[in-house]
């Protein structure tokens, strides 16, 4: 009687095929939906299927709501993006968030300012590089302690988070249109100095270009170049990449540096490109989600359209939900924490198997 | 002088939600765990008591005070003790990264509290506002006699009791953490599982139930905000980036509960402070509102500058320990 086997046990898998790893992820997309499905069901007391049908019918049902859906797709890639280099070496950025937000206090700042002493074009582009180094400079200070005297850069970056929330208010005192509402409102809205223009008559369709630019150069650098390789070996291990003749503490700066300016630069897209105002919520959580969209993606670029498109979609798609059933929009962050749990969680079944115990005859 | 007594007081009543989650965060942190999710926990506990002491005042003609208390209680253990199982079966069995699961506790939590905060009511066919007045004021209820000496009865005596748990608890788990078996056990984990694991401690056993105990220690957090500081209300967001505060003063207290208790006063107290600094503009209120988080970062770069071991954070924190990888 003394079966010390264990009921069940786990162990690695050597490998797992392509396609058999995309069932399980698949498996678990179909599971959390089902889930998602059974809370919507039990708040509202609707029949499933026109949820889902509500679901998508507020992500994608009109020409405007799909364009917002890639809109914040795009928005979310790109912070996805962003965090991919830090991630890659080990940094646990999850300043995303206060990098957003100062390079849209920084694109605000020059769509205010400057708006009347340069053409659209050459705004845009002042604005976005000034967005990056602003965003780049809120990479930078946890870096160089990160790379100095070690600081634990999780939490540093996630104070950063609210030190420069505290930035944005501040500057919202100064900006604040019409006085005494304690909100920016609108930047420019007769002359639309510093917005997006159109092309091929669509407001974010340039999103949608330069997030794409933004993605295919980290790409190339992550992968074919010898700075990219240098990330992976410090990322690996600093001791290789000592042993190596690698410099760590230069890497670390440098690749800090890199991500806090795409982040940086996610906020300019966010006011010249979608919301043309600045507030603390510009950045949204995005800076949290897109930890998880870069890590779930094991940040390969494809997989990171995948699962962006995903979360967004959901998230439009319950905004409508809750809207039309008249509940409040956090019904979108349930469902987003629910797929997340999901998610994540089927990694593990994508690494290992489980082995249940054989029924073995006494003898 | 008034005004001082004042400022302590209001100090005290913001930093105690803080002091629940860092106590709380504290344990699990000793076991080893980064458990980023304690903001979302405190929205969820909070929410969960009211919602509990909700539908008790709305299904009885008349409520009893602590009936509605007890159910409060119960809910918010109970909620945040399953966000606390749901992280540590995601890092601990499932081996998900620490980061990303808090991550996503803390986006789940956050929704879960506002969303049924700002809907529960409507759902249950009432309108308007959530209120539990009646509980509340069980948690509101001081000590009676204590209370009405002057200045110290104020300064010490006027709180709710969840005040004194807070503090009770805080030096409970200092004494657990420091003086006793399980403590020292605990902490080894922490450090270096690979050692407590030869060592024949259970390493996923301490993970779990720290962790579990952690969230619900900080849950309440949430409760006390929720009944105590904001009367049996909800207000969406009103919590605000409490949650992370508590992340923070687990640094600031170099991972010693007692000491949180005293840094829950400096953080209540500069998170008010711009309402009582003389000759400040509102630009400059925003930029005092900063305080809290600078005075964390020097704090952590203070600490990892002086390398001094005792005040380090656990050896293995936010690190997984899978055994077959050691």
């Amino acid at each position: 009687m003394n079966n010390k086997e264990p009921f069940v046990r786990m162990s690695k898998r050597d490998g797992i095929s392509f396609g058999k790893a995309w069932e399980i992820r698949l498996g678990a997309v179909i599971l959390s939906l089902i889930v998602c499905a059974l809370v919507i069901v039990l708040i509202t007391g609707q029949n499933p299927i026109d949820v889902y049908k509500g679901i998508v019918d507020g992500a994608v049902g009109t020409n405007r709501r799909a364009w917002v859906t890639i809109r914040e797709t795009v928005v979310l890639l790109l912070v996805a993006i962003g965090l991919t280099p830090a991630f890659k070496m080990k940094f646990w950025n999850i300043g995303a968030e206060g990098q957003i937000l100062m390079g849209g206090v920084a694109a605000a700042a020059f769509m205010i300012y400057f708006s009347e002493s340069m053409p659209n074009w050459l705004l845009l582009i002042v604005t976005f590089v000034a967005s990056a180094i602003a965003g780049l400079l809120w990479g930078l200070l946890p870096a160089i302690f990160k790379a100095y005297f070690n600081t634990n850069e999780t939490l540093f970056t996630l104070m950063l988070n609210y030190v420069a929330m505290q930035i944005v208010t501040f500057c919202i005192v100064f900006w604040e249109n019409p006085t005494g509402s304690n909100t920016v409102g609108i930047i420019n809205s007769a002359t639309q100095k510093g917005w997006f223009p159109s092309i091929f008559g669509n407001a974010y369709v340039l999103n949608v270009i330069l997030v794409a630019l933004v993605t295919i150069g980290v790409y190339i650098y992550m992968k074919y170049t010898k700075q990219g390789y240098e990330i992976s070996v410090v990322g690996e291990s600093q001791n290789t990449a000592r042993y190596a003749g690698i410099d760590v503490k230069r890497v670390i700066i440098r690749t800090m540096m890199i991500s806090g300016a795409i982040c940086g630069f996610a906020g300019a897209l966010i006011v010249n490109g979608s919301s043309h105002t600045i507030s603390t919520s510009i950045a949204g959580g995005r800076g949290f989600t897109a930890i998880i969209v870069a890590w779930m993606s094991k940040f390969n670029p494809v997989a990171m359209v995948i699962v962006s498109l995903f979360l967004v979609f959901m998230q439009q798609g319950s905004i409508q939900i809750a809207s039309q059933f008249g509940l409040n929009e956090n019904a979108s962050d349930i469902i987003t924490g629910i797929l997340l749990f999901f998610l994540i969680g089927c990694e593990f079944f994508v690494n290992y198997k489980l082995e249940f115990r054989k029924n073995k005859k006494e003898d | 002088m008034t005004l001082i007594f004042t400022f302590i007081q209001k100090a005290i009543g913001q930093g105690i939600a803080i002091l629940f989650g860092a106590t709380g965060e504290i344990i699990t942190e000793k076991s080893g765990n980064l458990n980023l999710g304690v903001p979302g926990i405190m929205y969820m506990g909070g929410i969960a008591g009211l919602m509990g002491a909700f539908f008790y005042e709305n299904s009885t003609e008349n409520p009893i005070p602590i009936v509605g208390m007890i159910i409060a209680i119960i809910c918010c253990l109970l909620a945040s003790a399953l966000g606390g199982l749901l992280y540590s079966f995601l890092t601990i069995t499932l081996r998900v990264n620490q980061n990303v699961v808090g991550l996503s506790l803390t986006t789940f939590g956050t929704g879960f509290g506002n969303f049924f905060g700002g809907s529960i009511s409507k759902l249950a066919g009432g309108v308007g506002q959530i209120s539990v007045m009646t509980t509340a004021s069980a948690f509101q209820a001081k000590i009676p006699g204590l209370s009405k000496i002057p200045v110290i009865g104020d300064l010490l005596f006027s709180y709710g009791f969840l005040t004194y748990i807070a503090i009770i608890i805080s030096l409970c788990a200092t004494f657990f953490i420091t003086k006793t078996r399980a403590g020292l056990n605990l902490r080894a984990v922490g450090e270096d599982p690979a050692t407590a694991d030869a060592a024949g401690i259970n390493v996923s056993k301490y993970k779990y139930i720290a962790t579990v105990v952690g969230t619900s220690i900080a849950g309440l957090g949430g409760l006390y905000f929720v009944m105590e500081y904001l009367g049996g209300t909800w207000s969406n967001n009103g919590f605000g980036d409490r949650g992370w505060l508590a992340v923070a003063l687990v640094i600031l207290a170099l991972w010693n509960p007692t000491n949180a208790i005293w840094g829950s006063l400096v953080f209540g107290g500069l998170y008010i402070l711009y309402i009582y600094m003389p000759g400040l503009t509102r630009a400059t209120q925003e930029l005092c509102k900063m305080l809290p988080y600078v005075v964390t970062i020097i704090v952590l770069i203070i600490t990892s500058r002086r390398n001094k071991p005792e005040n380090q954070s656990p050896g293995s924190l936010g690190n997984a320990y899978f055994r077959e990888e050691r």
